[in-house]
């Protein structure tokens, strides 16, 4: 019987001989990562053994991006503990901020997300790494604790669902939109411990930047892993990222005659960008669906879509337009390095003249954190991952995903809108 | 271990920015945590909380980020359990490695209702609804998360191996 994808990574990284789903066994971790809400839990729970030492400082990612800069007293002491254990053990991968980026953009850029890596973090969104054909995953604090001490974790190898999705995209539909459909239609908990594997056409010709979002929302559907087995658009892009961390990679792809428990079909050359409404990304309708939505506010960035070509594609539907006089449109570059490129390719002049605010990278408001928290009543839209009840800010207020074009042609017309009605 | 107190239901797919929103996630202290448990689906809920209270949930309970503030909140508040009829594998993952008793049980989840009194035999699974005189039995944990918590934790578990 032959391995999936996700299979195959999780049995490299065991003294095994073979591995089924629902078997428990321990991994070796090639890199785990914290940020500024769940490192600290991790320190404190790593300082209470005794222990003084990690297990791999070079395997040890650290990126404050939640609350920074620093959004009050309280989230400047957390800030502060990662710092301080990041001096005190050498942790080579600690960002600080003006290098920082959103963490689930940040580590791939770095080269430190490469195919055939198992990767923990402690951050839902960890998934994002599925899209250079790694197996990664969230956990929690402590199990984080505990990859510092031993490099190892346990799982119980999970069962593998294949989508396949075939058929030319249209115009303005990408990655976020296929995996909003998906979820909509198998629903938050549909892929409950389960792996994620994207395969098919569509997915062939489908560019990183669109695999990072759709890999970075199989958590929205309960997913342990999201994955798409790495082919030339991941070599491409790892051979120019991995120039930086001079990493190693493996590529695996599953056999033909891998076992699923599940196999979902979808033609995707009909898709429309996909809008969720709130309280769950689930609620996934066609735009042309979500008619006479005012919006208060549009956020477009975050670890799901904060990379170059979702500012490219934002950019394009702003281009010599402006915001609409009841809106506030926050754009959230994810890192440094889209930050300097959208600069270079004249991306933020453009915002800045249709009337947007550009922030540093940060989490900001996508978990209700800073930098455009919604007042009662309010709405967004946004390019983020989760739309539950006050994610953003009061719990009478309402939050709708979108991808990039969706969000800034909103911006300009107050309501949620199709890039068509704006171009 | 026996467990005992009152069910407070929950329908299915209650995730953690409703367990604790992240406004209070500048803080890994239980306690303060636990004052705003729930608070983002029942403002003030810890206020009614009695000791020993019971969370009685739908399918996916815990779903969302990976926080594990979520759970750190609900054992901060004073609640002794949490029956579900599923859990989102994050939350399932750290009730374990901080403590939190958690039970799958859908047939409990279904039946038990708002107030119940509930008694709970956490080493043998065994979920008694004392207000409507019937029995139920969740799931065994399987052999090596018995092993984690019979260490005392995952962190307890770790030192030892090491």
């Amino acid at each position: 019987m032959g391995y999936t994808v996700t299979e195959k990574i999780l049995l490299a990284h065991t003294d095994k001989r073979s591995i089924s789903p629902g078997d428990l066994i321990e991994c070796k971790v090639d890199l785990c990562l914290g940020n500024d809400i769940t490192a600290p839990i991790a320190i404190s729970e790593f300082e209470k053994t005794g222990v003084d030492e990690v297990f791999d400082n070079k395997k040890i990612a650290l990126v404050p991006d939640h609350f920074s800069p620093a959004k009050d007293i309280k989230s400047a002491e957390q800030l502060k503990i990662l710092r301080d254990f990041a001096r005190k053990y050498s942790i080579k991968y600690y960002y600080e901020i003006g290098c920082m980026g959103i963490e689930h953009a940040l580590l791939p850029e770095e080269g430190l997300t490469v195919p055939g890596d198992l990767i923990i973090g402690a951050d839902s969104h960890t998934c994002t790494y599925g899209a250079v054909g790694a197996f990664s995953t969230g956990v929690g604090s402590t199990d984080l604790a505990a990859v510092f001490i031993r490099g190892r974790i346990w799982f119980k190898v999970p069962e593998s669902i294949k989508f396949i999705y075939s058929g030319k995209l249209n115009k303005w539909v990408g990655g976020k939109d296929l995996i909003l459909y998906t979820i909509g239609d198998i629903g938050v908990g549909g892929a409950l411990y389960k792996a994620m594997e994207f395969t098919g056409d569509a997915i062939e010709r489908l560019p990183m930047d669109d695999r990072f979002a759709m890999c970075n929302m199989a958590i929205e559907a309960g997913g342990k892993n999201g994955i798409i087995a790495a082919d030339e658009t991941t070599l491409k892009y790892v051979k120019e990222t991995a120039k930086k961390s001079k990493k190693k990679w493996k590529i695996y792809k599953s056999d033909k005659d891998a076992q699923y428990c599940e196999v979902k079909k979808y033609d995707v050359s009909k898709l429309e960008p996909m809008v969720s409404l709130p309280p769950l990304p689930s609620n996934a309708k066609p735009v042309s669906q979500v008619k006479n939505v005012r919006i208060d506010q549009s956020v477009i960035g975050s670890c799901t879509n904060g990379r170059i070509s979702d500012l490219r594609m934002a950019a394009k539907v702003l281009k010599g337009k402006k915001v609409h006089k009841d809106v506030r449109c926050i754009i959230f570059p994810a890192t440094q390095a889209t930050y300097l490129q959208a600069m270079d390719e004249g991306l933020m002049e453009i915002f800045i003249k249709s009337g947007c605010a550009v922030s540093t990278p940060t989490c900001g408001p996508c978990l209700g954190g800073h930098m455009g928290i919604l007042a009662a009543g309010e709405r967004s839209i946004a390019t983020t991952n989760r739309n539950f009840i006050g994610r953003m800010g009061h719990l009478k207020s309402e939050v709708y995903l979108s991808n990039p074009a969706v969000a800034a042609a909103s911006a300009v017309k107050g309501r949620i809108a199709h890039p068509e009605e704006v171009i | 271990m026996i467990l005992k107190g009152r069910a407070w239901k929950f329908s299915n797919d209650i995730n953690t920015d409703e367990i604790i929103p992240a406004k209070y996630l500048v803080s890994v202290d239980p306690k303060e945590l636990g004052a705003y448990c729930m608070d983002g689906i029942i403002p003030g809920f810890s206020k009614g909380v009695r000791t020993g209270d019971i969370i009685v949930a739908g399918k996916n309970f815990g779903c969302g980020s990976s926080r594990e503030h979520a759970p750190l909140a609900i054992k901060g508040c004073s609640i002794s359990c949490v029956v579900a009829e599923s859990f989102a594998r994050i939350f399932y993952r750290n009730s374990i490695n901080i403590g939190l008793p958690i039970f799958e049980c859908p047939e409990a989840a279904r039946s038990i209702e708002e107030g119940d009194e509930v008694e709970v035999d956490a080493s043998m699974g065994l979920i008694r609804n004392l207000t409507k005189d019937r029995t139920y039995q969740a799931k065994p944990m399987p052999g090596f998360i018995q092993e984690l918590i019979e260490a005392g934790g995952l962190m307890k578990w770790v030192v030892k191996k090491r």
